[in-house]
């Protein structure tokens, strides 16, 4: 379960300059649901998201996540959330076991939990091949589905995916698509941020479309297709935004 | 706080550095090697030509003096130098070193002598140039044995003791145990390579887990995770502590061998042959209160937490390794500069230096491996250095705290 309400966040570039990157979104995500985030380039995507990952302060509203308020109990969000963006990158130097077995201790788990879970994520995403192999030595996609086990060691109940496809091909896109869905299917709340909108009509179950820090338009795939009378996503996301280009990100 | 998560953030890092061939290098390496490499080196090379200079005849030139053949003829027979006819240019010579130096015998030296009158004779030579500098000395000790001799023929011409023109002798002895003349000589050295490989060690591995994780983007995973800002500063900060401090024993432990050798080698080796036997005792090393050595080494544990916690906040701010690296390197001479004060003449540790961070350490390393305890100074300095070093990880915390630090855009 996730509750966001009237987050915004202010970042100050120079001694004038103001960023409103994030402005008053409000929105809910169910848990065995899929919410889909959907912005260009700069639109607020990822700074949102890094304020329910408690990396970033709000300047102001509030967001709770599993029941927990991400600014007064950081520690008991962050136990409860795996998160994976862009940003969060692989120790190059630790093989994927060590990988998870290190995310796996920082969360708490015994030896024997996290033996039992690196084999069951192993499995369930395929990881045989490379589980002992240096991160550094990875394709793209070996990293990116060591990233999903990384985020899912500890079982987390809210899981916040930040363009967990970008730079994939075709087939590690589905298979991580396909490791999402399951993992909704397991009663898991979610949050997928993207730009793509394929993505979000094959995967979401509800959509946020976010221009310019604010929350411009909710609902389901079909119900905003409806809404702007548009035959797909692209057009109805155009509409929503009305038409204009994000500014220069 | 969980020290468990602290465990396991450096338990991590220190698997992660040991894989890290550049961090190796830096912390255990290169001081292995740069010490002996330093010592045998320089050591070796000023050794040998030192030892060349000496077994050299030195090529003195004479000039004048042709009315004076007593003198002349002494110096000819002097087996210690090599009495040349001035050449043409012989200024220009000494000064391009093919000539050592040139004498200057005053016309009617001779004369002079028998009658009784004083005479003046010069010597040329290049000021600073370690072999013209030998030729002066062995010119002047020949000169001086020549004087002696005249003064003993006039005392003797007038029936008066050799005691009449000297009638007493000045003597010094050292009566310092061994120990403090070394700790004058070495002891300014130690605080140097202390300070020095305890910053040296502490700069790669801080870099690396701060600006290199940022730029590697493995900041933010960590951070994301349920770990403690604290704890995390905590597992880093331990973990360049420990890469500091290695490389402070290595450092510490390859010098000490390679002196070893060094002396070894000059006891045992080419002193022997007797080129040299006139310089005396063969130079062997002073002494140090192992102790008091021991004593630095505690002390430079806390100084060695204030360079690892205040690296750690200096490049975290830095968003990539190589900023990093720009911030931190003018950072050297800041950290030299109380090493290099501590050894002018006069500056002696007192309670208000005490309170210097890293001068204090450079002051009192000079005491005690010379066995020098002064209690009160080294409980100021133990305090205070404690003190530094826990504002110095404090800040670095705060620092791991401020999101405008941590994602600079
Ligand atoms: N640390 C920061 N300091 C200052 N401004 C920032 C910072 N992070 C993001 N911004 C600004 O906030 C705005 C939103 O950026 P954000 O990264 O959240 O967008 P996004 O939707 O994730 O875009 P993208 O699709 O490119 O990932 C941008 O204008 C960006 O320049
Ligand atoms: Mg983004």
């Amino acid at each position: 379960m996730i509750e966001v309400e009237g987050l915004t966040k202010l970042f100050r570039n120079g001694r004038r300059a103001e960023v409103r990157a994030v402005d008053a979104v409000s929105f809910a995500c169910q848990p065995g649901k899929i919410y889909g985030l959907l912005g260009a380039n700069g639109a607020g995507k990822t700074t949102a998201l890094r304020m329910l990952a408690t990396l970033l302060q709000p300047t102001a509203g509030a967001a709770r996540v599993a029941g927990f308020d991400v600014r007064t109990q950081p520690g008991k969000v962050r136990a409860r959330l795996g998160f994976l963006a862009a940003g969060t990158a692989l120790y190059g130097r630790l093989t994927a076991r060590e990988t998870l077995a290190y995310f796996g201790r920082l969360n708490g788990l015994s030896d024997r939990q996290i033996s039992t879970r690196v084999q069951k994520l192993a499995t369930d995403l395929n990881m045989g091949d490379f589980l002992d192999r240096r991160v550094d030595t990875f394709s793209t996609g070996m990293k990116q589905k060591t990233s999903i086990a990384r985020t899912l060691v500890h079982d987390p109940e809210v899981l916040i995916f930040d363009e967990p496809t970008l730079g994939l091909d075709v087939f590690a896109a589905r298979a991580i698509r396909d490791s999402i869905r399951e993992c909704r299917d397991a009663g898991k709340t979610i949050v997928y941020s993207t730009h793509v909108m394929s993505e979000v009509e094959k995967l979401c179950d509800v959509v946020g479309i976010i221009h310019r820090g604010r929350l411009v338009a909710e609902g389901t795939p079909a119900a905003l297709k409806a809404r702007f009378a548009a035959d797909d996503m692209e057009e109805a996301f155009v509409s929503a935004v009305g038409n204009e280009p994000e500014v220069a990100a | 706080m969980n020290w468990h998560n602290v465990w396991t953030v450096f338990a991590k890092e220190l698997r992660d550095t040991i894989r890290d061939r550049r961090t190796l290098i830096s912390t255990l390496v290169l001081p292995m090697l740069a010490m002996p490499l330093i010592l045998l080196g320089v050591g070796s090379v000023a050794y040998k030509s030192f030892a060349k200079a000496q077994a050299e005849v030195p090529q003195v030139a004479i000039l004048g003096g042709e009315s004076s053949p007593a003198v002349r003829e002494a110096l000819a027979a002097h087996t210690k130098l090599a009495v040349v006819p001035a050449p043409e240019g012989w200024r220009q010579q000494i000064a391009d070193k093919q000539l050592r130096a040139a004498v200057e015998i005053p016309n009617g030296f001779d004369a002079a002598l028998a009658r009784g009158e004083p005479a003046t004779v010069r010597i040329y030579h290049y000021d600073g140039e370690l072999r013209s500098g030998l030729a002066v000395s062995e010119v002047r000790r020949f000169f001086g044995a020549y004087r002696d001799k005249q003064v003993a023929a006039r005392l003797a011409g007038r029936g008066l003791p050799a005691s009449f023109v000297k009638p007493f002798d000045v003597r010094t002895e050292n009566v310092a145990p061994p120990e403090k003349v070394g700790g004058n000589a070495i002891g300014g050295l130690i605080p140097y390579v202390f300070i020095l490989f305890c910053f040296a060690g502490a700069l790669y591995p801080a870099i690396d887990l701060t600006a290199g994780e940022k730029e590697r983007g493995t900041l933010e995973t960590i951070l994301c995770s349920p770990v403690g800002r604290t704890e995390l500063v905590l597992g880093k900060f331990l973990l360049v502590l420990t890469a500091s401090l290695v490389t402070v024993v290595c450092s510490l432990a390859s010098m000490g061998l390679s002196a070893l050798f060094l002396q070894h080698l000059a006891s045992g080796g080419a002193l022997a042959h007797g080129a040299v036997a006139g310089a005396g005792a063969a130079p062997t090393l002073p002494r140090i209160d192992p102790l008091g050595l021991l004593a630095v080494g505690a002390l430079v544990v806390p100084v060695a937490a204030l360079f690892s916690s205040l690296l750690l906040a200096l490049s975290l701010f830095a968003k990539s390794a190589k900023e990093a690296q720009s911030y931190a390197s003018p950072l050297v001479l800041v950290v030299l500069l109380p090493a290099i004060m501590s050894l002018l003449p006069g500056v002696e540790l007192n309670a208000r230096l005490a309170l210097v961070p890293v001068l204090n350490l450079s002051l009192v390393s000079k005491e005690l491996v010379s066995g020098v305890w002064n209690w009160w100074h080294l409980a100021l300095i133990l305090g205070s250095s404690c003190l530094y070093a826990a504002a110095g990880l404090a800040f670095c915390v705060r620092m791991f705290n401020r999101e405008s630090v941590l994602f600079r855009a």
